[in-house]
């Protein structure tokens, strides 16, 4: 399956995202420059938004982003039912281009935050998480300063209702503690998806934990979430 | 106006060689030239002949210092590059951009060299956090500073070092350290050789920032000293984020850059005259063409801004030329102008408008004369000063327990877990898992870092002192499972033309010149800080050497961290432990308690150079588990990081251990070179193992249980659950921080 990596001025887990998706035979990933507004005219079976600090969060994290020629092209595939993941500063430009629901807000910490977390898989319908069991521990980091999902209470609840919430911080047993809420999310929740569910955004790197040689804990647990989008497509010939 | 109206940092023989060389009187532009290239910062005029003392070849060295970076073979084609720079002044008074572009600095020496910047390291100097408010408001800032600008910019923090004395209280120190990761085919010098290439400027645009940063970093800080925020420069971490990637896509493409300068202290001033003086040619500028931000800028202020993200590139002309250049700089909107270009001649020639406004030879703003500072050993012997015992001594457990709630001993993560240290997917062993952080290189192989000072020992002994801190970093390296192969220096202290102060550096500087002789370990870079003190107070900072060493490990399974491992495992300690308590962490905690007739640790490099090989040799053979440096806080110290790290405790007898103390106390927190505290299935494995290679060690207890127990042959000295020790160890920065 050909996947895009969408680089913006200012990502900079891009080229990680490159090299982690390169571990998981079958994908095959391109690097797109933001100004392609055709993404170099080529068919994708998956769309990624890398983390990092995209037009330098200027204004607001993701919201130049979101309105680059790019991401036109991916709000169309995103409508036909692509699967497109967005990791980090990528969940934000998520949510500022409107593919996603909610607002990601500076930690309560005030701080910016890097370290290992453990997140509960919540939803296994989606094409990044369909590789998973319901309730699976993931270990993963993350590293982001403006973290923290809001939604007005009555829209959370629909959120929750309508199981739309795909990742929650958890301690290493999968408990959605306090003390395992990094930042003061609502609901401990790490990542959320669109109704259809084929769009996902999360803040934990999954291609930070893709080799058991870079997890503390030894385990590739990221690259359980990157390749499951080749289950659920059946070989790339979605889009 | 003639040199003595400009304000000038040049002394008055300096201002004579330059009229005598010249046979005329500078221009106001030419004078400020030469003074900012003349300064200390970008001189070295006070340090340079006795920088000659560093052992600087070795078989991996491809580029020692003199250049940008030092350039290290690390096999098959690949080279690791290394920097260290400090922004002491700047951070002392704007803490967040202070820090911020001394991080941006560093990146742009390790990018000129054209290799891609693959780790930062941070060693920070504070005054006393829990008993100065403006102490705690420097480290907050310049954390965040560093935070913000390396984080932005995609390279991870990994590794570091944090010091609290209170001779720091106004002179905070930031060392940044960054290590970059490049093939040995595609580096490029900062020398323009070929007469006739076109020298082109890119990235930022030029600004009244900075007027003056390399002569405000050569004298002492003011009584009011927030009057000069302009001299600090201004951070743009997105702008270098887009140099970084678009140069490092010209290299990849293989684009023709003929030679790459970066701009930092001095500016353009240094920048062309050092690409001119390396190659043997001249330069010819319109400063006309120089991209302002203000636009009323004069030559003068052009030359001499030490505005951040700006590239000086040499590019060949004629058709064509540059092209593969000059189109990625376009992708990316990095902005650019050809400002000039080489000459045969070499001198330094810059125009406005066309008509000349500096003419100097480049050699005589490149050379500045040397200077000897008279020196003085202090009358006075600078051993601790003894105090009258008018306390108890603390008990082992109260001591243990407030060691490691001791700002210098406890946890820093307060401080990493601010700093992306994952970016890059390189970082195999992570900040607190181990005494240095490793990354992995593309050939399969590991690179260790990590960066050491010690400035109490180094004040009360500045041989021995700087020397300690070389050997520390060695030692911490070796732990982790890795042999050292490079070090840069970085040696800061007060106002040198005080010839105490002066002697104190030149045997800073000594003492790791011959430790590392005697290692084999080359230096391949370095920087010298002076003026580190205050007028307002007059006080200098303690001499503060830095050794930043890094390691090559071949395989992921010689990595070693602190952490026990294994219940039941043997405990042994390498080393001697000698009652050398001045300088130590105990004797800072304690001050009224603790009787100091002890003189402060001493090193023998030879001793270290066999420890360390037959630490090495124990894990190759993977007889040891768990390693971890023995240094602050002495061996009670580590091992209770090394219980904390595990979560189990561990039973030992300190009168085992190999010990010339007559206390259990001073056994348990002297703080004596050499050491390592080891732990492994096998203890006369281990044990038969050293004894082979001649070092000194004993086996002294057994990993296992809830608690450190620690006793003097059979009577019990102290019992501390780890998790009292971890609460005290974690929470003790957070508490003076959050």
């Amino acid at each position: 399956m050909r996947v895009a990596v969408i680089r913006f001025p200012g990502s900079n887990c891009d080229l990680d995202m490159m090299t982690a998706l390169r571990t998981i035979k079958g994908i095959e990933p391109d690097l797109v420059w933001h100004e392609d507004a055709s993404l170099g005219g080529r068919d994708y079976g998956a769309v990624i938004l890398p983390g990092g600090f995209a037009f330098a969060d200027r204004l607001r994290a993701g919201v130049i982003a979101a309105n680059s020629p790019a991401m036109a092209r991916v709000k169309r595939l995103a409508d036909r039912g692509v699967p497109v993941l967005g990791v980090c500063n990528g969940f934000q430009i998520l949510v500022e281009s409107g593919l996603l629901p909610g607002a990601l807000l500076r930690n309560s910490t005030l701080k910016f935050v890097c370290e290992w977390t453990h997140v509960r898989v919540e939803n296994t319908r989606t094409p990044f998480t369909s590789g998973l069991r319901q309730g699976q521990v993931l270990s993963m980091p993350i590293a982001h300063g403006e973290g923290r999902f809001f939604l007005q209470r009555a829209e959370l609840e629909r959120l929750e209702k309508d199981g739309l919430v795909a990742f929650r911080y958890c301690d290493a047993s999968g408990k959605p503690t306090a003390g395992s809420n990094p930042t003061g999310t609502l609901h401990n929740i790490a990542g959320v998806c669109n109704k259809a569910g084929n769009v996902v955004g999360l803040m934990p790197h999954p291609e930070r934990a893709a080799e058991a040689l870079l997890s503390p804990l030894g385990r590739p647990d990221g690259a359980l979430v990157l390749s499951s989008i080749l289950r659920k497509s059946g070989g790339g010939r979605r889009a | 106006m003639n040199a003595e109206q400009l304000g000038l940092g040049l002394t008055p023989q300096e201002i004579a060689t330059v009229r005598m060389s010249l046979g005329r009187e500078p221009n106001e532009t030419e004078w400020s030239i030469i003074d900012a290239e003349w300064s200390e910062h970008s001189s070295y005029k006070s340090s340079r002949g006795l920088l000659k003392l560093f052992p600087t070849t070795g078989a991996r060295v491809v580029l020692g210092p003199g250049y940008d970076a030092g350039v290290v073979d690390v096999g098959d084609g690949y080279v690791v590059t290394l920097h260290i720079e400090s922004h002491n002044h700047p951070s002392a008074v704007d803490p967040y951009g202070g820090a911020s572009t001394g991080i941006g600095g560093v990146i742009r020496d390790i990018l000129s060299v054209a290799s891609r910047p693959i780790a930062l390291i941070d060693i920070l100097r504070f005054g006393l956090i829990d008993k100065s408010g403006h102490s705690r408001w420097l480290l907050k800032n310049v954390v965040r500073g560093i935070a913000d600008y390396g984080n932005c910019i995609g390279v991870p923090t990994v590794a570091g070092e944090i010091e609290f004395d209170d001779s720091f209280e106004r002179n905070c120190l930031v060392d940044v350290a960054c290590v970059g990761l490049g093939r040995k085919g595609d580096l490029i010098l900062g020398e323009a050789k070929a007469p006739g290439d076109v020298l082109v400027l890119i990235g930022g645009g030029t600004g009244r920032d900075g007027i003056k940063g390399a002569t405000f970093a050569s004298k002492n800080l003011k009584k009011d000293a927030g009057s000069e925020r302009s001299s600090v420069q201004v951070p743009d971490p997105f702008m270098k984020k887009l140099l970084l990637d678009s140069l490092l896509e010209i290299v990849a493409n293989h684009g023709e850059i003929r030679g790459m300068k970066d701009l930092g202290g001095g500016g353009l001033s240094t920048a062309l005259s050092e690409v001119a003086s390396k190659g043997g040619t001249g330069v010819d500028v319109e400063l006309k063409r120089v991209r302002l931000r203000e636009d009323d800028m004069s030559p003068t202020e052009i030359m001499i801004s030490e505005s951040q993200e700006r590239m000086l590139l040499v590019l060949p002309s004629g058709p064509g030329g540059g092209k593969n250049v000059i189109s990625v700089l376009e992708k990316y909107g990095v902005p650019y102008s050809v400002i000039g270009k080489v000459t045969s001649s070499p001198r330094l020639l810059l125009r406005w408008d066309g008509k000349v406004v500096a003419d100097l030879p480049a050699s005589l703003v490149t050379d500045a004369p040397l200077i000897d500072w008279p020196y003085e050993k202090p009358a006075t012997p600078r051993i601790a000063p003894r105090h009258a015992v008018t306390a108890a001594e603390p008990g082992l457990k109260d001591a243990l327990l407030a060691l490691l709630s001791s700002p210098n001993i406890a946890s820093k993560r307060w401080v990493y877990q601010q700093y992306d240290h994952e970016v890059g997917l390189r970082t195999v062993v992570k900040p607190g898992q181990a005494d240095a952080a490793v990354m992995r290189l593309p050939n399969g192989r590991f690179l260790a870092i990590k960066g050491d000072g010690n400035s109490r020992q180094a004040s009360l002994d500045p041989y021995e002192g700087a020397a300690g801190c070389v050997a520390e970093a060695c030692r911490n390296v070796v732990a982790v499972g890795a042999e050292p192969i490079a070090m840069v220096d970085h040696l800061q202290s007060g106002d040198p033309s005080d010839p105490e102060v002066y002697w104190a550096f030149r045997e800073t500087l000594r003492g790791m010149a011959d430790y590392c002789k005697s290692f084999g370990l080359p230096v391949v870079g370095g920087k010298v800080s002076f003026y580190n003190e205050d007028s307002a107070t007059g006080r200098a900072i303690k001499p503060s050497p830095i050794a930043l060493v890094v390691g090559l490990a071949s395989r992921e399974a010689n990595l070693r961290t602190m952490a026990f491992k294994h219940a039941g495992d043997a405990i042994v300690i390498v080393g001697e432990t000698r009652p050398e308590m001045a300088g130590s962490e105990i004797s800072a905690r304690f001050p009224k308690s603790i009787d100091l007739p002890s003189r402060s640790p001493r090193v023998d490099a030879k001793e270290d150079l066999k420890t360390c090989r037959a630490i090495l040799q124990l894990i190759e053979k993977g007889h040891a588990n768990a390693v971890h440096d023995c240094s602050g806080g002495g061996i009670g110290v580590a091992l209770a990081e090394m219980a904390i790290s595990g979560s189990l405790g561990a039973k030992v007898d300190l009168a085992s251990a190999r010990t010339s103390c007559s206390r259990s106390l001073e056994t348990a927190f002297s703080e004596s070179h050499g050491r390592f505290v080891v732990s492994g299935g096998d203890g006369r494995v281990i044990s038969s193992s050293l004894r082979g290679a001649g070092v000194k060690h004993a086996i002294v207890g057994t990993v296992g249980g809830a608690s450190l127990h620690l006793a003097a042959g059979r009577s019990p000295l102290a019992s501390v659950p780890v998790s009292s020790m971890r609460s005290r160890w974690e929470g003790a920065i957070p508490e003076l921080m959050d």
